[in-house]
């Protein structure tokens, strides 16, 4: 991980589990008795505080489901006026739409992960042809000749 | 630790899986985080100033748009620092703050240009589309592992 000049860090902690849910997480995070600030979200936590406690306490929030809890790190922290939907008159926080489209494709992930570990065969992946231009071109004249 | 270079600059699952394989993610979020706790002219300090596209100008020339220039005084660090580059094609996502499609092509050309290991794959939208998309970015990482240590 980038070490960061003001020795903080902010941790977005995304759950895609079916044993684990954000207040699992939390409360994990409560139970620790670390100095660090938590938000709990719809998605899961955001973690922030000095680096070495934020990193030991996701450690420990990852560890309940390893293949199913996902992490990235945050550029500002929770709550920040510059970017909290409370002082921009609500909407979604810019970033909001590609996180939530990532988080549909984590259950994914997470049992490929699952796969990984377990050392199971890659099979080859059969992908839908593209449509060529020449079978449009006939279905388009096939229906305007109807 | 291998600093990999990610795209698009903001993944969440990549920049996880880095971390998983044990490499170091160079995303878009640490720039960001250095950008506002940097005590600066402006209080509180913004992520993008008007002093971003001068910078900009080492990766794109004066005619480029300021925004391109903005926002590759950003990137283009990151590419600097890079050892290795993931790059995810096909993302249908890239909107919001990463819709620049410009920037995008720039970016994306920089990381290949550099001549580090750079894999390029397609968003996963199937189980089987997954577990290839896992596979083969596990096995990039190991292999830089490997390098390292030979």
């Amino acid at each position: 991980m980038v070490v960061h000049e003001d020795g903080t860090i902010t941790k977005l902690v995304v759950i895609s589990s079916d044993s684990v849910l954000p207040i699992d997480a939390a409360l994990e995070v409560y139970e620790s008795e670390i100095d660090i600030t938590i938000k709990e979200t719809c998605f899961g936590t955001m973690v922030t505080g000095p680096e070495d406690a934020v990193n030991k306490v996701v450690e420990k929030v990852v560890a309940l489901d390893k293949n199913h809890i996902f992490v990235k790190e945050r550029g500002f922290p929770p709550g920040d006026d510059r970017r909290c939907r409370a002082g921009r008159g609500g909407g979604p926080r810019p970033g909001f739409h590609f996180l939530r489209n990532e988080i549909g494709m984590l259950p994914i992930i997470g049992k490929a992960l699952d796969d990984y570990d377990n050392n199971v065969p890659l099979e080859k992946v059969v992908r839908p042809e593209k449509l060529k231009v020449l079978i449009l071109k006939d279905i388009i004249e096939s229906e305007l000749t109807r | 630790m291998t600093k990999v270079f990610i795209y698009p600059t903001n993944s969440l699952i990549l920049s996880d899986l880095i971390e998983r394989f044990g490499h170091t993610p160079l995303a878009m979020m640490g720039q960001v985080h250095e950008k506002i706790t940097t005590i600066g002219i402006d209080s509180p300090p913004l992520n993008i100033t008007p002093e971003d596209p001068k910078h900009g100008l080492k990766y794109a020339a004066v005619e480029v748009p300021a925004g391109v220039r903005g926002r590759m005084a950003l990137v283009g660090p990151l590419i600097d620092e890079a050892e290795a580059a993931i790059i995810v094609d096909d993302a249908a996502i890239s909107f919001g703050c990463m819709g620049c499609a410009r920037t995008n092509e720039l970016t994306k050309f920089l990381a290949r240009d550099k001549g580090i290991p750079v894999l390029e794959l397609t968003y996963p939208y199937s189980d089987a589309e997954g577990k290839e998309f896992v596979y083969k970015i596990g096995e990039f990482l190991k292999s830089l592992t490997k390098e390292e240590l030979s």
